[in-house]
């Protein structure tokens, strides 16, 4: 199935989820955050996207946009099928998990998390996993100052561990 | 043959006169003991100066220890980003004195081209830095160049003051 049939089919299923179909190099369709899980559920069972390959985020001046890139293993897809949600709340930035229905997506949800400050509803782990827990602050937004910090500023936002001297 | 004569001729035979210190250095010196413990790409050329074309066995250096509790030497080898350097704390507060640092490439001795919230900038920060070895990475030349500027510092001390002969903690 080509990602134009794959977006006629879901424009059918879900008249009112697609929000966007912005014209960008790969093949992009935004929908509605509140519809995701049911979406995505419906593009892997029943559009053979099979495959998700990347999940990462936008930081832009209005809003967040979450984007995954699906693939079919099936039907030996090579174009990426990219859906994108857009983040109107700036402040709390949450969207559905996708990890119950690709795997896959576990570590770059919480990658996401940890650097972009997404919140992830219904992930089974969303810990940071590439900084530590209570560093200040989330790296990739654009409202992070990026300094370099000394060792002791940092000492008081990780975790005790009573065993490390 | 009176004893003088006899002291005098046993000098001859290969009996030299010398300080406690500088055979106890020279010993010391001749037997730094690495621990095996890299972080970027400083550890490859680290790798590089043990194997064969440039060999710092030749410095009694051979064994990388895998424990820092038989190493006398610590080769900071990378980029020491803030996550990881409470776990090279601990790896240093587990070395035996006497033990020395040498921080390996331009981002063990100032965070080099990570000027960033993730690079630790300098392990000078958190450890007592004994050599600093330029580069990025240095060639294995300039690491062994370290090694022996490590044994000069060496061959100064003196076993009637080195901190960890004395009776006090050091500061």
């Amino acid at each position: 199935m080509t990602n134009a049939e794959i977006l006629a089919k879901l424009k059918e299923k879900y008249p009112n989820a697609v929000v966007d179909v912005p014209e960008l190099i790969d093949f992009t369709v935004a929908i509605e955050p509140s519809a995701l899980a049911e979406v995505a559920a419906f593009l892997r069972d029943e559009c053979g996207l099979d495959y998700m390959a990347d999940v990462t985020a936008v930081d832009r001046p209005e809003r967040f946009e979450v984007v995954y890139h699906l693939y079919s293993i099936k039907d030996k897809t090579s174009e990426p099928f990219v859906l994108k949600v857009y983040l109107e709340d700036k402040e709390n930035p949450t969207v559905a998990s996708v990890t119950p229905l690709w795997k896959g997506a576990d570590f770059q949800e919480r990658e996401v998390y940890d650097l972009m400050g997404i919140n992830f509803e219904g992930h089974p782990y969303l810990k940071r996993i590439l900084l530590w827990e209570g560093f200040p602050g989330h790296p990739l937004r654009k409202d992070f100052e990026n300094r370099t910090f000394t060792y002791e500023e940092l000492k008081p936002t990780r975790p005790t561990e009573p065993d490390l001297m | 043959m009176s004893e003088e004569e006899m002291i005098e001729e046993q000098l001859k035979n290969n009996i030299f006169l010398t300080t406690v210190d500088a055979v106890y250095n020279w010993g010391r010196k001749g037997s730094v003991w690495p621990v095996m413990f890299g972080l970027a790409c400083c550890a490859i050329e680290m790798i590089g100066a043990a194997s064969a074309r440039y060999d710092f066995s030749r410095f009694g250096m051979e064994i990388m220890r895998a424990s820092p509790r038989q190493a006398d030497l610590m080769i900071v080898a990378g980029t020491v980003v803030h996550k990881m350097a409470p776990q090279v704390l601990r790896i240093y507060n587990q070395m035996p004195e006497p033990k020395y640092v040498l921080a390996m490439g331009t981002c063990a001795t100032s965070g080099g081209p990570f000027p960033g919230y993730a690079v630790l900038q300098g392990i000078d920060e958190i450890l007592p830095v004994d050599v600093y070895v330029p580069g990025c990475p240095p060639r294995p030349e300039a690491l062994m160049q370290g090694f022996m500027k490590l044994h000069d510092d060496i061959m100064k001390q003196s076993i009637k003051t080195v901190s960890w002969y004395q009776k006090e903690e050091p500061a």
